[in-house]
């Protein structure tokens, strides 16, 4: 797959910033840009290119550019299923091209579940847009009535008079037309692309072990690195011995790279393996050399004492008058680990920087790299590999600016082609991945009801207890208020009285943006705290909620307006297709949550038996029914896809994913002390998706957070404890 | 520094590395075969899963060494076309998300279909409990194997 990047002078806003931009005013969910093309392609006469998402070459070659990355949710199929939709182009025919940097497309970060409902509009303006000037060109061409002609399937059809011509054969005449502002958008009704269940571009080339990830793609003459990172957080480089790392045969350089790393270059991985393996490094261990778990949880708990600031208010929760229930619930740090480890190729000439990374954030990487490197930004060009899963972890930019400051090193010593540089990937092994990440922020959450006669609550209280992620990146928000949590913490159900307050810790341990980020935080919480007010209500739990939902209304929060009846949808029809009224086997139970996140409705019921463990009290899921209204689905193949996937990847997280610290170090180290899920306890889900022609919303991270509450009632309901803190078997 | 030989996806590769290179890095690195994935380095995932005289073997864990003369497949070398019936399996079922894992997981599959050509659910989860996917594909992969063993990879998706 060939890449396509521009220089850029104007960096693209980041995801934090666009967030933050989001809470600050109060606006809609940014949209990607669409920026037509004035005047001639850049791509030569004779290409029809009127945006930069499309370009129909006269050999009738489509080519549709996918400007998020590939981390396994479908882009590369999804979005130009969008854009050939309105095309009216023939699905076969289209070949797919991967963006890198860019300044053509708006924010490329993939994050937020937003690339299918930020690209949603102008994909779809983009293909109309075509599609009406290829229109034009062949009435032009038959000196015919626009009114007759009509596109479909690749062709320009014009039906009294029989003719069809291949929009290639239109191209050039095409490319010469005007790009009209304001084109008509098909109706749902009328989709004969979006809808479908397509199969990925990229399922063969993953099979036959032919896709390339960016740890697969190398250049002749390339080295690799392996670093040696202060494994104390907060620590740095105080020296380093390599007399015996240079004996590696292939070792061609050791050589500290910024403040805390030394990076070992050799001719293999193996190499620079064994290099770093005899490298004797003295760490200057820093601030946080006695740093544990403990500690964090004591700080979460002081936090709790200290002022909140008002995230969300409705009337007045304090001075509800009734009996009062209340829980905390508590959560530790947990990692993302994908299965591609960390790595990025670079390439550094003196005056430019060309890297191929495996990056959620393009841009960002770019802008990284220009300020590590003393470049300019259009002088870093990054193009996007496949990515071995990402799950938020590739939303940092180090390992970009890391092998950009290694292939510097390596020019610097004259060690580099003078001319070009010499190609370097850094690679990250697991417990680098493990152990130098960033992570899941640990959270303290107080809930606080006031119930009426009959336990239902007129008053919600969630007091969230956390650092913030984009606070520790430099980026806080208004009043130090996460800004993510604008799109994870929404609560949507219609109360007299509620109120969501934060409370912003600080913490040294490295922050990141982990699938559903704090939405598992916040519905963990809310949704085990829900059952635990039904149960003292003496109600079903579902009853509970949908009599919690109330009327029929809109929930306005922050920049999304939820709706209640949405929620309903989702609850409900979880609940029918899971039997929920019906009895279980002997030796089942069963458990209900729902949450929206990222403008998504999700409701599961989660089916477990009880095993004999040690503790004669171990979970195992059997069965996850899950219902999802996530407007119109583009491709059921790809829901059916993600809503599993991240049922799976939530169970893990509440059944083991904890991160601990002790003496300043991340404790766990591979897959066997930070076990994900495996085949042996893979539940069986089924999806489901209510019908609707809304725009589309995400769908790569709302089935996450509803997992761990749905599997904690189901063990309420088995063994009538409440699990009060994640991990489940900790 | 050693001179090795082995027979990889049916040829014979001589090798100068060192004796004590996993098996992963030599396939990779030395002869680029890099359908075979680096997941932990440790034998816990099983990414880099190949076949050394038709078993299942953690290339990562493999020192070279242990391995002259004999016979290495990798995903490369599973069929002629890369249409081995899990392979097509696999698309039917449309198993991979990120699909970083699934190489190794398909030459898992393909040992356990070699030894049992008709496994039961219970030994598909025991032979494949080794391999680990972060997207959760495992319901898709148990379809896929029991489509291949029952010989009708069909149409999954629509192309």
């Amino acid at each position: 797959m060939s890449t396509l990047t521009a220089p850029s002078k104007t960096p693209g806003i980041s995801r934090r910033e666009f967030v933050a931009a989001g809470i600050a005013a109060g606006a809609g969910l940014v949209v990607g840009f669409y920026l037509p093309r004035r005047g001639r392609s850049r791509a030569g006469p004779t290409v029809f290119s009127p945006n930069a998402y499309l370009r129909i070459t006269p050999d009738n070659k489509i080519t549709i550019v996918v400007a998020r990355s590939e981390m396994g949710q479908g882009v590369r199929t999804a979005l130009p299923m969008i854009l050939a939709e309105e095309l009216e182009a023939d699905w076969k025919h289209i070949e797919i091209e991967q963006a890198g940097a860019s300044t053509l497309y708006g924010d490329q970060t993939t994050g937020g579940s937003a690339s299918v409902r930020t690209t949603w509009d102008p994909m779809r303006k983009a293909g109309a847009a075509a599609r009406e000037m290829l229109i034009s060109a062949a009435a032009l061409t038959w000196n015919l009535p626009r009114s007759g002609c009509v596109a479909q399937q690749g062709y320009i059809l014009h039906g009294p008079s029989q003719r069809r011509i291949s929009y290639g054969d239109l191209a050039e005449k095409a490319a010469t037309l005007p790009i009209p502002n304001d084109v008509p958008l098909k109706q749902s009704k009328d989709y004969k692309i979006v809808g479908q269940r397509l199969a990925r571009v990229d399922t063969p080339s993953k099979v036959k072990g032919e896709a390339v990830f960016g740890i697969d793609f190398r250049l002749p003459g390339m080295k690799y690195a392996l670093l040696a990172r202060c494994p104390t957080i907060g620590g740095k480089l105080a020296s380093f011995d390599d007399s015996e790392a240079r004996k590696i045969s292939g070792v061609s350089y050791v050589g500290k790279i910024g403040d805390t790393a030394v990076a070992v270059v050799a001719d293999s991985v193996w190499g620079a393996m064994e290099g770093r393996r005899l490298l004797n490094v003295t760490w200057d261990e820093g601030p946080n050399k006695n740093l544990n778990t403990a500690a964090v949880m004591a700080s979460l708990r002081e936090g709790a004492a200290k002022k909140a600031v008002s995230l969300y208010s409705v009337g007045d929760a304090a001075k509800a008058a009734g009996r009062r229930i209340s829980a905390d619930y508590q959560l530790p740090f947990m990692a993302h680990a994908p299965m591609e480890p960390g790595n990025c190729t670079a390439r550094f000439s003196g005056t430019g920087c060309e890297l191929w990374a495996p990056t959620q954030v393009p841009q960002d990487c770019r802008d990284s790299v220009a300020a590590a490197v003393s470049l300019d930004p259009d002088q870093v060009k990054v193009n996007v590999t496949l990515m071995g899963g990402g799950f938020g972890r590739r939303l940092e930019h180090d390992y970009a600016v890391e092998v950009a400051l290694v292939s510097k090193a390596l020019r610097d010593a004259k060690l580099a082609d003078s001319v070009h540089g010499t190609p370097v990937k850094v690679l990250w092994t697991r417990e680098d991945d493990m152990r130098s990440s960033t992570y899941r922020p640990a959270s303290l959450h107080q809930l606080r009801a006031v119930v009426d006669g009959a336990g239902y609550p007129v008053a919600f209280t969630h007091r969230i207890v956390a650092p913030s992620i984009s606070g520790q990146k430099g980026q806080p928000g208004p009043n130090g208020v996460d800004p993510d949590l604008p799109d994870e913490a929404a609560f949507v159900y219609s109360l007299p009285n509620v109120s969501l307050e934060y409370v912003l810790t600080e913490t040294p341990v490295p922050l990141g943006w982990m699938r559903s980020v704090y939405a598992l935080q916040v519905a963990f919480a809310n949704e085990s705290f829900i059952d635990e007010l039904a149960s003292a209500a003496k109600k079903d739990p579902l009853d509970y909620r949908l009599h919690m939902l109330g009327k029929d209304q809109d929930i306005p929060f922050f920049a999304t307006t939820w709706h209640t009846a949405r929620m309903r949808g989702v609850l409900q029809l979880a609940a029918e297709k899971a039997s929920w009224t019906k009895p279980l086997p002997p030796g089942r139970f069963r458990g209900i949550a729902c949450f929206a996140c990222f403008s998504s409705y999700v409701a599961e019921v989660v089916e477990i038996g009880m095993e004999s463990g040690t503790d004669n009290n171990t979970p195992r899921v059997q069965r996850v029914v899950v219902a999802v209204d996530c407007g119109q689905v583009v491709n059921p193949g790809i829901l059916e896809q993600q809503i599993p996937g991240g049922v799976v990847y939530a169970l893990g997280n509440a059944l083991r994913a904890k991160i601990t610290i002790d003496q300043g170090r991340v404790v766990q180290g591979n897959f066997d002390d930070y076990a994900p899920i495996r085949m042996t306890e893979a539940p069986t889900v089924e999806v489901y998706s209510v019908p609707s022609t809304e725009s589309p919303t995400g769908i790569g991270e709302p089935s996450v957070p509803p997992l761990a509450p749905a599997l904690c009632n189901a063990i309420f309901a088995a063994t009538k404890k409440r699990i009060r803190a994640l991990p489940i078997l900790s | 520094m050693a001179n090795i030989t082995l027979r990889v996806n049916g040829t014979e590769k001589k090798l100068s590395i060192p004796p004590e290179t996993p098996l992963l890095w030599a396939l990779r690195d030395t002869l680029d075969l890099p359908g075979t994935k680096f997941g932990c380095g440790a034998g816990l995932c099983g990414a880099c899963t190949v076949h050394v005289e038709g078993e299942p073997a953690r290339s990562c864990s493999t020192p070279v060494s242990q391995v002259v003369g004999k016979s290495v497949t990798t995903i490369e070398g599973l069929s002629a076309n890369g249409l081995h019936i899990l392979q097509q399996a696999w698309i039917a079922e449309e198993v991979p998300q990120c699909g970083y894992c699934q190489t190794g997981q398909i030459m898992n599959a393909a040992a356990l279909l070699a030894k049992n050509p008709q496994p039961s659910d219970e030994q598909i989860v025991q032979a494949m409990n080794g391999n680990l996917c972060r997207c959760g594909t495992y319901e898709r992969i148990r379809k896929a194997i029991r489509r291949a063993a029952n010989g009708a990879p069909a149409a999954g998706g629509q192309s």
